[in-house]
């Protein structure tokens, strides 16, 4: 009966479902699937998938590597606070580190070559949105995310955080070069 | 002591005179609830508006969390509470169980609403809705939303109660009203969901006073989303009963099968509760094969559950305006709905908005992969407003015109202002959604003060159009601050100032339905053969069309960045 009132048939559910519900029912399950399908066909054939390689990690351990890394691997050094800008190692490596509020260091990539870019924050959480391109990755302390990127194009990128972070968020912006 | 009801003379629906009230004060609270969270919506509108950018960076966070905060929980859960006491007491023609704990549940919420505003206005407690792990606020901040959460909790138990106390005196035959089962399945999601709160706000607060030490960011970040995303879903279980109950009132209309409707519902029960998994999809700490079986709430069979509202509800529309004889074509029993009343033109763009534009949008950013594209951007709160506000508070609107005579025993002021508020505030809250998402697309961050980035050491210049969509949000978030601004004021002044109604005489005893009513008009329109739907259909297989384009299409932009792995 009325959906505000008990149901007038006392066996409701011995009652036949109509076709066009079947039908209805059928295709949405099916689109469903091929929804979860295509998720893990990307994992097979696709070029875009999220690492899975995660390490936990602390403040003191992660800034300990990030400054190695840099101290190794600087070219030069950019605007008044003389943030450097670094390459990744021969082994393709290179270390982000996320705070309040800036992205570290500068990273000089090539386009077309592979990085293992480690991810993590030291503080809060911080959102590493790479723009224009627009990838956008979570960054949580106490897990070193290792991502494999590919850089596509040369050009000038910006990190923008988008992970609010506090009174500075908005001035929180880093830069990936790409030759 | 004895229990008084009255029917209401214009629908025939029978009210506890406690449960009455306990409805009342509930649905006020919660209007009020909405109005601060109207006037923290134009704030944060006016701020992200590029040509305006109204308030400085530390006033904005503060009034964006207290705008996540008073609409997402506290003008919602108030609402649903009183939604909870109608489907069932008054449904169900009942008295409520242990009126005095309705009460607690009230205070509780009320004393916890105003702890948690305080801790946000007094300024130390700017940590947004998510209130993410290590950023602190103020102990009274996460004390408010627990105090809160207790009482919801204890709502959930009269309601139950009340569905214990119905079956036992025998108030009806056979099994629950469809639109019960529907409350009672957002009753049974918020029992999970407050439970998931309670295991990370507690010691949250804990740690807040100093006495945890520490929290895991990416456990937070798990369990808090199994509070928060899940308290959404009480929404959805919500106002898809509402759709089902605007149904049966405006048009008598019954479900095509109350099997199928239930099984759709029992799907929420079973698989909304994994809803936290599709905010950590661009997360470090879960591997690929978790994200991906629990995509969409595990592999989208809560999906299928509101695809099979989205054609039950329309249907059983069509299908009573095809027993009336509007039989012409595919649409003439939609072109002959009644457009001009509140109460179902609020409910069909509550359906239509939340199908095609919060529906599709949800799965496209709960895919494991695309995700990557809209994580943390603009997209997602367009997103969530078109399901939260356009599909939740716009059905809840929508009902309300209903309630006020009837509940609140007082006609509707402005009946012409009426009928428009539906459309201004629906059709405006859907473009600002899509545009919204257009910015987000294009990359604009969330919950950020400044996309000029003044003061950062480089600079990022937005493409022309990122402006554009954030110039057009500004604009239409304006109208929809207005159009739902004019709810609050059409009810408020209906409550005050509406010519008073006759609430029918009181009675000691429960009554059957009486004849010429609303509530009995429906439950003689009814037969059991199924009737063709042709028009649904056609609605269903658009929209699982522009579902399936949009979703390709967004592939295809994830093929065109980076390379990941």
């Amino acid at each position: 009966m009325s959906a505000i009132l008990p149901p007038s048939e006392r066996l409701w559910w011995k009652t036949p479902i109509s076709g066009q519900e079947w039908a209805w029912i059928g295709i949405a399950f099916v689109w469903a699937m091929i929804m979860f399908t295509m998720m893990v066909y990307w994992h097979i054939n696709g070029k875009q998938n999220l690492s899975n390689e995660v390490y936990k990690t602390t403040t003191e351990m992660f800034t300990a590597k990030t400054e190695a890394f840099v101290k190794e691997n600087t070219i030069r050094t950019e605007t008044e606070q003389n943030i450097p800008v670094v390459k990744p190692n021969a082994k393709g490596e290179a270390f982000l580190l996320a705070r309040l509020w800036a992205w570290y260091p500068i990273l000089e990539l090539e386009a077309g070559k592979t990085y293992k870019i480690h991810l993590s924050s030291v503080d809060y959480n911080h959102g590493f949105s790479l723009q224009p391109t627009n990838i956008n990755i979570q960054v949580i302390p106490g897990y070193e995310h290792v991502v494999k990127m590919t850089p596509t194009k040369a050009g000038t990128y910006a990190i923008v955080c988008n992970e609010y972070c506090g009174i500075g968020h908005h001035t929180m912006l880093g830069r990936i070069y790409v030759k | 002591m004895a229990t008084t009801y009255r029917t209401c003379p214009r629908t025939g629906l029978q009210f506890d005179l406690d449960a009455d009230k306990l409805m009342r004060w509930n649905a006020v609270a919660g209007v009020l609830w909405l109005l601060v969270g109207g006037i923290t919506a134009l704030l944060v509108i006016l701020t992200r508006w590029p040509a305006i950018k109204l308030l400085p960076a530390d006033q904005f966070y503060l009034i964006l969390t207290a705008h996540g905060i008073d609409m997402l929980i506290l003008w919602i859960i108030f609402f649903e509470m009183a939604v909870l006491y109608f489907a069932s007491s008054t449904l169900l023609r009942c008295r409520i169980a242990t009126p005095w704990l309705g009460w607690v549940q009230f205070w509780l919420m009320v004393v916890g609403g105003i702890m948690t505003n305080v801790a946000i206005f007094q300024g130390e407690s700017s940590v947004m809705f998510t209130s993410y792990v290590p950023m602190q606020a103020a102990p009274h901040f996460y004390l408010g939303i627990i105090l809160f959460a207790v009482g919801a909790l204890i709502g959930c138990g009269v309601f139950f109660g009340t569905l214990v106390v119905a079956k036992r005196e025998k108030t009806y035959t056979g099994s629950l009203p469809l639109v019960t089962f529907g409350a009672m399945t957002a009753a049974i999601i918020a029992v999970f969901t407050i439970a998931s709160g309670a295991a990370i706000l507690i010691p949250t607060f804990l740690w807040s006073v100093g006495i945890i030490k520490e929290i895991d960011a990416q456990l937070y970040r798990m369990v808090w989303w199994a509070l928060g995303h899940s308290s959404q879903q009480i929404n959805v279980a919500a106002h898809v009963s509402i759709w089902y109950l605007v149904a049966a009132v405006a048009f008598g209309a019954k479900p095509l099968s109350e099997k199928v409707s239930r099984f759709a519902f029992l799907l929420y029960i079973l698989f909304l509760q994994l809803a936290s998994a599709h905010h950590l999809l661009s997360d470090p700490g879960m591997s690929a094969e978790w994200k991906v079986l629990n995509t969409s709430y595990f592999m989208y069979f809560a999906v299928l559950a509101s695809m099979i509202h989205g054609f039950t509800v329309p249907g059983a529309i069509e299908a009573a305006q095809r027993k009336k004889g509007f039989n012409n074509g595919l649409f003439e029993w939609l072109r002959k709905a009644p457009w001009g009343n509140p109460v179902f033109s609020g409910m069909f763009i509550s359906l239509v908005g939340f199908g095609f534009i919060g529906g599709i949008s949800g799965v496209v950013l709960g895919t494991e992969q695309i995700n990557m594209l809209m994580h943390n951007t603009f997209y997602v709160p367009g997103h969530f407003h078109a399901t939260v506000v356009v599909g939740t508070t716009l059905a809840f609107m929508a009902v309300t015109y209903l309630l006020v005579p009837t509940l609140f025993k007082r006609e509707m002021i402005f009946p012409k202002l009426c009928q428009i508020q539906p459309y201004l505030y629906g059709l405006s809250m859907i473009v600002l959604s899509l545009v919204m998402m257009g910015a987000g697309t294009l990359g604009v961050s969330r919950r950020h003060w400044d996309m000029a980035f003044s003061g950062a050491p480089f600079q990022y210049e937005w493409p022309g159009s990122a402006y554009l969509m954030m110039g057009l949000t500004g604009i239409f978030g304006v109208i929809a601050v207005i159009g739902g601004g004019l709810w609050i004021l059409l009810v408020v002044g209906s409550l005050l100032f509406g010519k008073k109604l006759d609430g029918g005489a009181a009675h000691d005893k429960p009554v059957p339905i009486p004849d010429q009513t609303v509530a009995a008009a429906a439950s003689h329109t009814g037969s059991e053969e199924h009737v063709k739907v042709p028009g649904t259909v056609v609605l269903a297989i658009t929209l699982l069309t522009c579902f399936v384009l949009y979703y390709f299409v967004n592939w295809k932009y994830l093929s065109e960045v980076w390379g990941l792995s």
